[in-house]
């Protein structure tokens, strides 16, 4: 069974919610992505999305293209990135989604990417800008792999395409909770608790809410209730913000830990 | 890679957010049910000709032809698609006020544009006023500063024109920021893509809508001449001005030119020649030719003309190229601004950067072709655009690297 699909089911079985972490692999240093993102699995976190820095990350708000700018000047590349999963894995089980755009993939080729991506054990691809009819290929690979595909699902995806993504979806799908980009400030995140929920329900596979999410309060709204609400929730921009702001790396490991803690806690809270 | 519809050959299709699909779909849709109908080609015609001022004129250059070849071996008539007539100067007025018209049909309350030149989004702003949308141009913050003149036209307009601080603050990093308001505000918004480039539908949209220039070009010199250019010259960014002028040759025996930017030369890291020297790759939504590193990261692309600035290309040349249907061929920084001066001083017309470029390989064609048919060739080259614009752009480069007639 996939680690991803194990936790999941851990999780449903506790009656949680999964809580899924992105950090921007490389900023502001690989050394620093590896600390960061074991301060946020002891505070809680149940997935890590390691975030490859693209130049045009065009499905990004301004923090998080912000941070892909930082880590691409301190040097991070995608082997870079698979370093720091590498590293990550030695120290714990939780499971590694590769978040990324598709053109570090393909200059590669996918074949490529896919060995390298298992070699560093990573356990899902989520290709933001890589659509459901174009990833067959990525797909076949990745299930020969033993690696999941994680697809996104919009407010403006049809049924049938929503349909056509969790039919093929493994390890889990994103439920995007906002017709915007990362870091919108108004998702409207209980209609997009609801929609998760029932598309999880027709499809049996977990689905996550993502966008919007950076306060306990939103987190709480985004996972909705414990029967009928989704499987989990993306905290993404607020803790590469709180990497922004700090001033060392020993406050960016507490304030990630800090944000992560009341994060769980508040999806934790009876 | 699985070939995906709206694809041309290896290249081309949908590599977009999904939140992006439902209006690709929605484009799609109104490209084929509505663009496409009597009525819609009616009303755009009647636009075209008594608001864009087509069809516009087919000029003989024979002062050009003599001065790039004086005893007449190589080239033989030189011939000028004059889109510089076009209201606001250049080609983009075809594609703006096609798509504006479609937008405003499919019921959208919004217009945006991406500009680098400036001139897509003066043409978009144009089309926005005359068929009453709000219209917002997102523009590279250098593009802003060194195309002044059209970013105060866009303001005339009624446009808002925002500046984007991203990246290398030119083109590409416009449409970055385009497409992030159109996943935004994509119900009510149109995203007016300038160029042959973008998911689909946009390279066949923008295709169908610039390939009036082609069919305009190839009736006049039958007209004029009785037979057919011998190869047909044009430049490349994107590559609009270049498939709107190729796709009315492409099953004939004439030979078709693009030509790229070469910046400040092929040997250097800074230019534009995405055919040239690029690699397969993803940028802005489709597969097709990227200037990028190894690492996937997209590099920033050089040339004098804002317009031409892009390390990306429109996918249906990468399959042309891929082909060899079309030779793509490149001018430097300096070879442009040459061609500006000869052109001017030839022909009497001052033309645009971009425009430049494909005059700048105009005596080259001529050799390949006259080596190739045993006679002088015939060449059609597409004037996309006037060179108002760049007086500023032409003057400072002089003023860094010297030479240039004066």
């Amino acid at each position: 069974m996939s680690r991803l699909r194990e936790r999941f089911e851990r999780l449903r079985a506790g009656r949680r919610k999964a809580l899924v972490a992105y950090l921007c692999v490389g900023d502001p240093s690989l050394d620093e992505s590896v600390a960061l993102a074991q301060a946020a699995v002891r505070a809680g976190a149940d997935v890590l999305e390691l975030g490859v820095p693209f130049s045009d990350p065009v499905a990004d708000g301004p923090v998080i293209a912000r941070a892909a700018e930082r880590a691409l000047a301190a040097g991070a590349t995608l082997p870079g990135v698979l370093e720091v999963a590498r590293r990550l894995r030695a120290e714990t089980d939780v499971p590694l989604v590769l978040f990324t755009y598709a053109n570090p993939l393909l200059v590669r080729t996918l074949p490529r990417v896919v060995a390298a991506a298992r070699e560093a054990s990573i356990d899902a691809l989520l290709v933001v800008d890589l659509p459901t009819e174009a990833a067959g290929e990525l797909r076949l690979l990745a299930a020969q792999a033993g690696i999941d595909v994680v697809p996104l699902i919009a407010p403006t995806s049809t049924e049938a395409r929503a349909r056509a993504a969790l039919s093929v979806a493994t390890g889990f799908a994103y439920y995007v909770s906002v017709t915007g980009i990362t870091g919108s400030a108004t998702a409207p995140l209980e209609a997009a608790s609801r929609e998760a929920a029932r598309l999880s329900a027709e499809h049996g596979v977990p689905v996550v809410v993502g966008f919007g999410v950076d306060s306990p309060d939103k987190a709480r709204r985004a996972a909705g209730p414990a029967e009928g609400g989704a499987d989990g929730v993306v905290v993404g921009t607020a803790i590469v913000k709180a990497i922004e702001g700090a001033r060392s790396p020993a406050e960016a490991e507490r304030a990630v830990f800090d944000l992560v803690k009341g994060l769980r806690d508040a999806l934790d809270a009876p | 890679m699985t070939t995906l519809p709206g694809s041309f050959g290896a290249y081309g299709g949908r590599y977009v957010a999904e939140t992006l699909m439902f209006a690709l779909d929605e484009l799609e849709a109104g490209a084929r049910d509505i663009l496409r109908t009597d009525e819609f080609q009616r009303t755009l015609g009647g636009l075209l000709r008594d608001y864009v001022g087509r069809p516009t004129a087919l000029t003989p250059a024979p002062r050009l032809a003599r001065a790039l070849d004086p005893d007449g071996h190589t080239l033989g008539e030189v011939w000028l698609k004059r889109e510089d007539l076009c209201h606001t100067g250049a080609h983009k007025i075809n594609n703006a006020l096609g798509q504006v018209l479609l937008a405003k049909r499919m019921g959208k309350t919004r217009v945006i544009a991406e500009t680098g030149a400036g001139q897509h989004g003066v043409a978009t702003a144009t089309a926005a006023a005359l068929l009453d949308l709000p219209c917002e141009v997102f523009m590279g913050a250098l593009d802003v500063e060194r195309q002044a003149p059209n970013v105060a036209r866009m303001r005339l307009l009624g446009a808002r024109v925002v500046p984007v601080e991203t990246g290398s603050r030119t083109l590409k990093d416009a449409m970055n920021e385009a497409l992030r308001d159109w996943v935004t505000n994509v119900a009510s918004t149109a995203y007016c893509v300038g160029s042959a480039a973008g998911p689909h539908p946009y390279p066949t949209l923008v295709a169908e809508l610039q390939r009036v220039i082609g069919d305009e070009a190839r009736a006049q010199v039958m007209g004029a001449t009785g037979a057919l250019p011998d190869a047909v010259v044009a430049c490349v960014g994107g590559g609009s001005n270049a498939i709107g002028i190729m796709r009315a040759f492409l099953d004939d025996d004439v030979s078709l030119y693009g030509v790229e930017a070469a910046g400040e030369g092929l040997s250097t890291e800074r230019h534009a020649a995405t055919l040239t020297r690029g690699r397969v790759g993803v940028l802005h939504g489709a597969r097709s030719y990227v200037l990028c590193d190894d690492d996937g990261q997209i590099e920033e692309a050089h040339s004098i003309s804002a317009g031409l600035d892009y390390p990306g290309v429109g996918p249906e040349h990468a399959h042309l190229k891929d082909t060899g249907r079309v030779t793509y061929l490149t001018a430097t920084d300096r070879e442009a601004v040459e061609a500006v001066d000869l052109v001017a001083r030839r022909v009497g017309i001052l033309v645009a950067l971009e425009t430049a470029h494909a005059f700048a390989r105009v005596a080259d064609v001529g050799r390949r072709e006259a080596a190739r048919r045993g006679r002088p060739a015939s060449v059609l080259v597409c004037l996309s655009g006037r060179g108002d614009k760049d007086l500023g752009s032409i003057e400072a480069w002089r003023a860094a690297h010297g030479g240039g007639a004066r």
